[in-house]
């Protein structure tokens, strides 16, 4: 895609303010809060210290670009980093959800079974100032263990149980309609 | 929401274009590598170049690659995630690869390169903030102002390095290459400091392109240790890097190096705290006594400024705890190695 913008926009600015894309966040706009976070070449890469015009010819990933890329690749529905941030809750005011979810998006296409260390260490880049990252870190097991056809791990709050229903373990009315 | 200032961006396609860049504009001309000091300085109005030379295009400035003697020669360009996750630089350099896996956060470490981090402009509580909380203040002796904040009356900034990298490849002996007009040259890298917080570099309108590091004998060890408020994203507090390295028959210490950053303008050499580890025997009472006296002797050598965040005390109180850990983190490793090939 083509965009004019001044040499000294930032690729976020050409994102929110030229081409309408506002899922990615301008928290702090100088490289601390990882809100901006986007994909670049498949790199989680902060958006809002990256000089528009350095990132000509290069692919951008924003969050809006998640699910078309799932269903292009012949998934359902949203990414399913996505869908596990939406049914472990990990969220309050979602500000930084975006970034959350390409920082973890970067993680699983480069490691599709990460540690819970790999997993904290991916997302340490992107601060959250509500849910207190649980439910965050929470999402991205989730999202490994139904890659992986697995149980997920139970959270301290429902112990030897599995609340999200992973597929096929529950009614699809319950898996959707919690 | 912070906006840059105005400015055009030059992408030159070869070391010399950007030489002639560099000298055509002079202080008007900034370098942009991986841009995660330069365009938040920039935002904050610390620097306002009016052409931003990008080096993205230039060839042959990134990547690693270890010569035939033996010499781990790391291009400017190569990313800080691409250094501390490379094997040769873990194995040949293992300082290096602790400290820059451990440069702020996951993303800057994709954007950020090696060459930028030994170039990082130094940093003060007083400076690196925007241009309308400089200006409340009446600015400072580093930027627009007559006056420090840290020490009072005092005529020299003492804005601190904050490199990660920089204490580690001392450890190193590194070797760093630049090219300017008078063509390439080799600057070792304890030669490229001074003790100047508003610009603390012997080097002005040269192109860094190289860095290189000695081969390390098969006894080497080395590791960082990083103090910052949170794992991540920070910049240090302190930093330590130490080098341990075993004699031929792998049961004394043959050489040893301390070096710390974010204390003062550059980062420091400590070569009486180190030089009491010399000769000790592996795994004895006498290696043990001469960590914990190197720790003390730290102690008495640093004095942090409350110059970057967090209490100047604290990090005082820090500082031999730090060493102490790189130090015994060198001497682990070895006790880990059976066969003293690495790591």
């Amino acid at each position: 895609m083509d965009v004019a913008a001044p040499a000294h926009w930032t690729l976020l600015e050409v994102l929110r303010y030229r081409m309408g894309l506002t899922g990615s966040k301008q928290g702090c706009d100088k490289g601390d809060c990882g809100a901006c976070t986007v994909l670049v070449d498949g790199r989680p890469e902060l958006s809002c210290l990256t000089l528009a015009a350095l990132a000509e010819g290069k692919q951008i990933t924003t969050i809006e670009g998640l699910m078309p890329a799932h269903v292009a690749a012949g998934g359902e529905g949203a990414d399913p980093v996505q869908d596990a941030f939406d049914r472990c809750g990990a969220l309050q005011c979602g500000f930084c959800q975006p970034g959350m979810m390409l920082s973890a998006r970067a993680l699983l296409n480069g490691n599709a079974c990460p540690t819970k260390g790999e997993i904290k260490d991916a997302l340490s880049g992107n601060l959250c100032r509500c849910t207190g990252y649980t439910q965050i870190i929470q999402a991205v097991e989730l999202a490994v263990a139904e890659a992986a056809g697995v149980e997920p791990v139970s959270p301290a709050w429902a112990p030897h149980e599995n609340p999200w229903r992973s597929n096929g373990t529950a009614p699809a009315n319950e898996t959707t309609e919690r | 929401m912070l906006r840059l200032p105005k400015f055009e961006i030059a992408r030159p396609t070869s070391i010399d274009e950007v030489v002639a860049l560099l000298s055509e504009h002079g202080d008007d001309a900034q370098i942009i590598a991986g841009g995660t000091d330069l365009v938040p300085n920039m935002k904050h109005e610390l620097f306002t170049p009016k052409v931003v030379v990008s080096i993205a295009d230039v060839p042959d400035i990134a990547g690693v690659r270890v010569e035939s003697d033996g010499t781990l020669a790391i291009g400017a360009m190569t990313t800080l995630h691409d250094v501390a996750s490379d094997e040769r630089v873990r194995s040949i350099a293992p300082a290096l690869g602790h400290a820059t896996a451990l440069i702020s956060g996951p993303q800057l470490r994709r954007m950020g390169t090696l060459g930028g981090n030994v170039m990082l402009d130094t940093r003060c509580q007083w400076y690196n903030q925007t241009h309308f909380w400089r200006k409340s203040l009446g600015y400072c002796l580093k930027k627009d102002g007559t006056v420090c904040h840290v020490v009072q009356s005092g005529q020299k900034c003492v804005a601190a390095a904050s490199n990660d990298s920089a204490p580690a490849l001392m450890t190193l002996d590194a070797t760093l290459v630049f090219h300017g007009t008078d063509g390439r040259r080799e600057l070792p890298i304890d030669d490229l400091w001074r003790a100047d917080g508003i610009y603390n570099k012997h080097v002005s309108g040269e192109l860094l392109t190289e860095i290189r590091i000695p081969a390390t004998p098969r006894g080497h060890r080395g590791a960082y240790e990083k103090l910052r408020d949170r794992d991540s994203i920070d910049f240090p507090l302190l930093g330590v890097a130490a080098r341990v390295d075993w004699d031929d028959a792998g049961d004394r210490v043959a050489r040893a190096e301390v070096c710390l950053v974010a204390l003062q303008a550059r980062p420091v050499r400590l070569k009486k705290v180190a030089e009491l580890l010399v000769g000790k025997q592996r795994a004895s009472a006498e290696l043990d006594g001469a960590i914990e006296a190197s720790a003390e002797r730290a102690y008495k050598q640093c004095r942090p400024l409350p110059n970057i965040p967090g209490d100047h005390e604290y990090r005082h109180e820090m500082a031999p705890v730090f060493v102490r850990r790189a130090l015994r983190a060198c001497v682990r490793a070895s006790e880990n190695a059976s066969d003293a090939a690495g790591v």
